[in-house]
């Protein structure tokens, strides 16, 4: 179970949390401006990474308020966690431990 | 057979157990294991697939031939007989590898505790002890996890019971190490015990978070594989050597030790001190020499360069003799009762690997040793392989000698498996270990291979020719020993196993009988039996028919309430539904559908304009909570900038829906304030009341058609406003009736459940609700996906009504729809749809179906066949609406 720091209200268990997938894919702003390929890339595209990934959570039985993370998808070491509208934290430089 | 002295056991503590039958005599402190050593009961199991006899092949947690049943006390499948704690009446029976599930559910206790500590130790030997006072010492909390009764102590120990900060956890597994130091242990309590405290639970599950865990968790040792080496009598030469020194028993009279490192000659002299007679010491290393060791007292060490290539044994198939190859080629069978092994150590790095962890071969160790540690992993002692050196070990991992059959030279005990296995597996073609273990069942026993597993990584390379370094173990998961499952559901079981959520009526309903069903955590009732034993279908029957010819009543209280507040909620409301919301006005009500950002239907319901800024909208009973996130997570992570506020407010609000022609004068006469009438109070329109001194919200809204009002009251006032209606339509023959009945009268009207009759697959225009998708809207979320080509293109499956050709065979939920004529038994059969809901219906007299068909809404009319368990029947395909479409009940007449 990983433990995961809300920037609300601090540690907790992964339990109390849902995972909300890719972070900063924003809605698009004009969704009728767009081709059938663009709109699909923003509904059923993601990226798999490999390593640091920016991704979204929730503190679904906290405080229910979503905040992003950087997390490592191989260790699942965090670097980082943040509230939206924050400045986005540099992706670490990858370890080879 | 029991020595005159030594051992860790108390010798005026006499005990007898029972293995297969026969009582056997043993003292405290010793294991099953140790006392079916005394007695010298040396067929002890039979192999799982071939039936051979077996023995105990060690003395630890590494043992992978002598599982038994545990009969006594709370009873247990298949337990290693090393790792059994002997009591008085112990009572177990062998097993052939597979113990049996009693039918009977388990009635011990299981508690679970939560833990944080600085530094988690896992192991109780003398690293582990050091390492724990060590962190003792430099502060902060510390956990000691032993598997064993009692941790290292004695000569160069360091003594650390009772250390400030230190808690000492022994009869404790570390089973999984998780991420973020996490640990899961399970704590045996009683297992023990020949009758445990009444007040004890018989497990723990310990969940500990740790900022350090130190690995002491020791190694292995590992076996060689030759001939007929599962003959009882053959044995892991530090187990033997445990058996004395541990028990006080002697594993045989007379051994030969073979090994491949500097420790078997310590094993032997270990062996010999407690009065076992050293036939032969065999060294496989290739630069050992014939030569006569310093031994012991009892005389000198016959140590010989050479292997072991197979085994003698007596008609009771145990161990006679070793078949011994000496460097010149010459073979000997040595006559033994005892054939002490040692192939080298592995580290017990299990826990290790569990969380991304890694390991290497050193062939320095000639052992897989770490190589990378998860963060805040650091493993100590044997675990880490460094002492393996000193041994000057020469890896050895199986004797394929003159004239051996492959298939008498075992690699997986547990699982019977060979050489001759792994020989096949390799000519067909497998390269990797994984691909291996998948073929040959190496290393999946219960045992999960901890003394096969790298045993068949040196057998593999050797065969394909590779140096070890070239070797990869197959990966280890949690958990590291069998845990039970009542043990893991904890207190959690039965009527705890899950929350169960009721309505504020349901007192009502159970005094009155009512028959429930589970929706969700809710319980709901599911219809009203009139009398014991009315059937369900009659039940139905009963209150659909009153309820459309005058009045039912039904607690609508679990259905999901979202208030909402802000002066924004408007223009949110019209981004998340498919239609217009922000022109409703205060006092109205509007249905509106909500789709995914693919267009797919996610739920539906009503929303309600209490004020300017306050709204409240409802839910389908099962998609409260994920309605509530899916508006939270727009709010929050796209549209921060809208001022609106989301309350569940589902259990403030008990709702009473009374519903049917007569249900007009039911609310009339409970609430004489309220004008009732079509004029003053419209359908889709909401009202306050006053019932009595209970204030209320009334809304005309139908889920069935008819006319009908649902009554809305603070929770804590709901069972008396259920008494008050029920009551008051006593004149109307009120009928009460629960979800099934509810069905019924919306399947009749079409009106669709979502993610009953929809899956993640329809579009409100699949289900003919065109008219719900704004097309004023600049944008809605899902808005876009309609102008795909997939959801613009003819022949979408489409919602239909299907009536039984015959007006009589009922139609089954799940049913495919198979055109008429179709073979339905020549495979694949074309399937053009499936039946989604399917009732029998008094107002249709017939039974009917809502179903998802291709093409569906040009399609009114003809005939098809739903097709349950390969039986066709016929069906004549109607709109969605078979009753009143032009709905002309909802006014009430």
């Amino acid at each position: 179970m990983l433990s995961i720091c809300c920037p609300w209200c601090g540690w907790r268990d992964e339990l109390e949390f849902s995972y909300g997938g890719q972070a900063h894919v924003a809605y698009p702003a004009n969704p009728a401006e767009l081709d059938d390929a663009s709109w699909s890339e923003y509904i059923f595209f993601r990226d798999n990474t490999l390593g640091w990934f920016r991704e979204r959570w929730v503190h679904t039985a906290g405080c229910r308020m979503w905040f992003n993370a950087i997390r490592h998808t191989v260790t699942n070491e965090f670097a980082a966690f943040y509230r939206p509208g924050d400045p986005v934290p540099e992706m670490p430089v990858e370890v080879v431990r | 057979m029991r020595l005159s002295s030594g051992g860790d056991i108390f010798r005026d503590r006499p005990l007898t157990i029972s293995f297969d039958g026969r009582d056997l005599g043993g003292f405290e402190g010793d294991t099953l294991a140790s006392i079916l050593v005394a007695n010298g009961v040396r067929v002890c199991a039979r192999s799982i697939y071939a039936g051979r006899p077996r023995g105990l092949m060690s003395s630890g947690s590494e043992e992978a031939n002598v599982f038994v049943q545990v009969v006594s006390g709370a009873g247990e499948p298949m337990v290693r007989a090393t790792e059994i704690e002997a009591y008085d009446g112990l009572v177990t029976e062998s097993l052939a590898s597979k113990g049996r599930l009693l039918d009977l559910p388990d009635t011990s206790r299981y508690d679970k505790r939560f833990i944080h500590v600085e530094t988690l130790v896992v192991g109780g030997g003398r690293s582990g002890v050091a390492a724990a006072a060590e962190a003792a010492r430099a502060g902060g909390r510390v956990l000691l996890v032993h598997d064993r009764a009692t941790i290292a102590r004695g000569e160069g120990v360091e003594s650390v019971v009772g250390m400030g900060g230190l808690t000492i956890l022994t009869r404790t597994t570390a089973t999984g190490l998780h991420e973020h130091g996490y640990v899961v242990a399970v704590e045996r309590r009683t297992d023990h015990l020949a009758v445990p405290p009444e007040t004890w639970s018989r497990q723990r599950l310990w969940n500990i978070r740790a900022n350090e865990i130190v690995l002491a968790t020791g190694a292995h040792e590992r076996p060689i594989a030759f001939a007929g080496n599962d003959v009882p009598g053959v044995m892991l030469a530090a187990s033997a050597v445990d058996y004395v020194t541990r028990f006080g028993v002697r594993p045989g009279r007379r051994a030969v030790v073979f090994g491949c490192h500097d420790g078997v000659v310590d094993a032997a002299r270990a062996l010999a001190e407690a009065g076992v007679e050293i036939a032969r010491v065999v060294d496989a290393r290739p630069w050992a020499a014939d030569e006569v060791k310093q031994g012991t007292e009892e005389g000198s060490l016959d140590v010989r360069a050479g292997v072991v290539i197979g085994t003698a044994s007596l008609p009771d198939g145990t161990l006679s003799g070793a078949v011994i190859q000496a460097r010149d080629g010459s073979v000997e069978t040595v006559a033994c009762d005892l054939l002490a092994v040692s192939g080298g150590w592995n580290p017990a790095l299990q826990l290790l690997t569990h969380t991304g962890g890694r390991t290497r071969w050193a062939d320095e160790a000639a052992a897989f040793v770490p190589s990378q540690r998860p963060q805040h992993v650091r493993v100590v002692g044997k675990a880490s392989g460094e002492f393996a050196a000193a041994l000057r070990p020469e890896p050895l991992f199986c004797v394929d000698g003159p004239g051996s059959d492959p298939a008498d030279i075992f690699l997986d005990l547990q699982r019977d498996a060979t050489l001759a296995d792994l020989r096949r597996a390799v000519a067909a073609g497998m390269r990797s270990v994984e691909h291996v273990k998948r073929f040959t069942t190496i290393s999946t026993a219960a045992d999960q291979g901890r003394s096969s597993s790298v045993l068949t990584v040196g057998v593999l390379c050797q065969e394909l020719g590779v140096p070890m370094t070239e070797g990869v173990t197959t990966t280890y998961r949690p958990p590291y020993t069998p845990l039970t499952f009542a043990l893991l559901a904890g207190r959690d079981r039965g009527y705890l196993a899950d929350p169960e959520r009721v309505s504020p009526i349901q007192d009502w309903h159970v005094a009155h009988g009512a028959a429930f069903e589970d929706v969700g955590q809710w319980k709901r009732p599911w219809y009203f039996p009139a009398y014991d034993g009315e059937s369900l279908h009659d039940a139905v029957a009963r209150e659909c028919a009153a309820t459309r010819s005058s009045v039912g009543m039904m607690d609508a209280s679990t259905l999901g309430k979202i208030e909402m507040y802000g002066p924004d909620v408007g223009e949110f409301l019209d981004r998340i539904y498919t239609n217009l919301m922000s022109t409703l006005a205060v006092g109205k009500v509007r249905y509106g559908v909500m789709a995914a950002v693919d267009g797919m239907v996610l739920d539906d319901g009503t929303v309600a304009r209490l004020s300017d800024n306050r709204w409240i909208l409802t839910t389908t009973t099962g998609n409260a909570a994920k309605v509530l996130d899916w508006l939270e997570e727009w709010l929050q992570t796209e549209w921060p900038d809208l001022d609106v506020r989301c309350t569940s407010v589902t259990e403030h609000w008990a709702t009473v829906a009374v519903v049917g022609p007569r249900s007009r004068e039911v609310v009339a006469a409970i609430a004489p304030g309220l004008d009732v009438s079509n004029e003053a109070f419209g359908f889709m329109e909401w009202r306050d009341a006053m019932v009595g001194d209970c204030a209320a919200r009334v809304m005309r809204i139908s889920f069935s058609g008819e006319l009908a009002f649902e009554v809305n009251v603070d929770g804590w006032r709901g069972q008396a406003l259920w008494e008050v209606i029920y009551e008051a339509g006593q004149p109307y023959g009120i009928t009460p009736y629960g979800t099934e009945t509810m069905h019924v009268l919306r399947a009749e009207k079409g009106y669709p459940i979502m993610g009953q009759d929809t899956d993640g697959t329809v579009i409100p225009q699949d289900l003919g609700m065109s008219w719900v998708v704004s097309k004023k809207k600049p944008d809605f979320v899902g808005k876009r996906s309609y102008s795909r080509a997939d959801a613009a293109r003819e022949g979408r499956k489409q919602l239909v009504g299907l009536i039984p050709s015959d007006g009589s065979s009922p139609l089954m939920e799940g049913a495919q729809l198979v055109e008429t004529g179709v073979d339905l038994t020549r495979v694949p059969v074309p399937m053009v749809g499936h039946v989604t809901s399917a009732y029998d219906s008094v107002s249709l007299g017939s039974p009917f179906a809502l179903a998802l068909l291709a093409d569906g809404a040009n399609r009114h009319g003809e005939e098809l066949q739903a097709v349950d368990e390969l039986v066709g029947t016929r069906v004549r395909v109607t709109s969605p609406v078979p009753y009143d479409p032009e709905g002309a009940r909802r006014d009430g007449n």
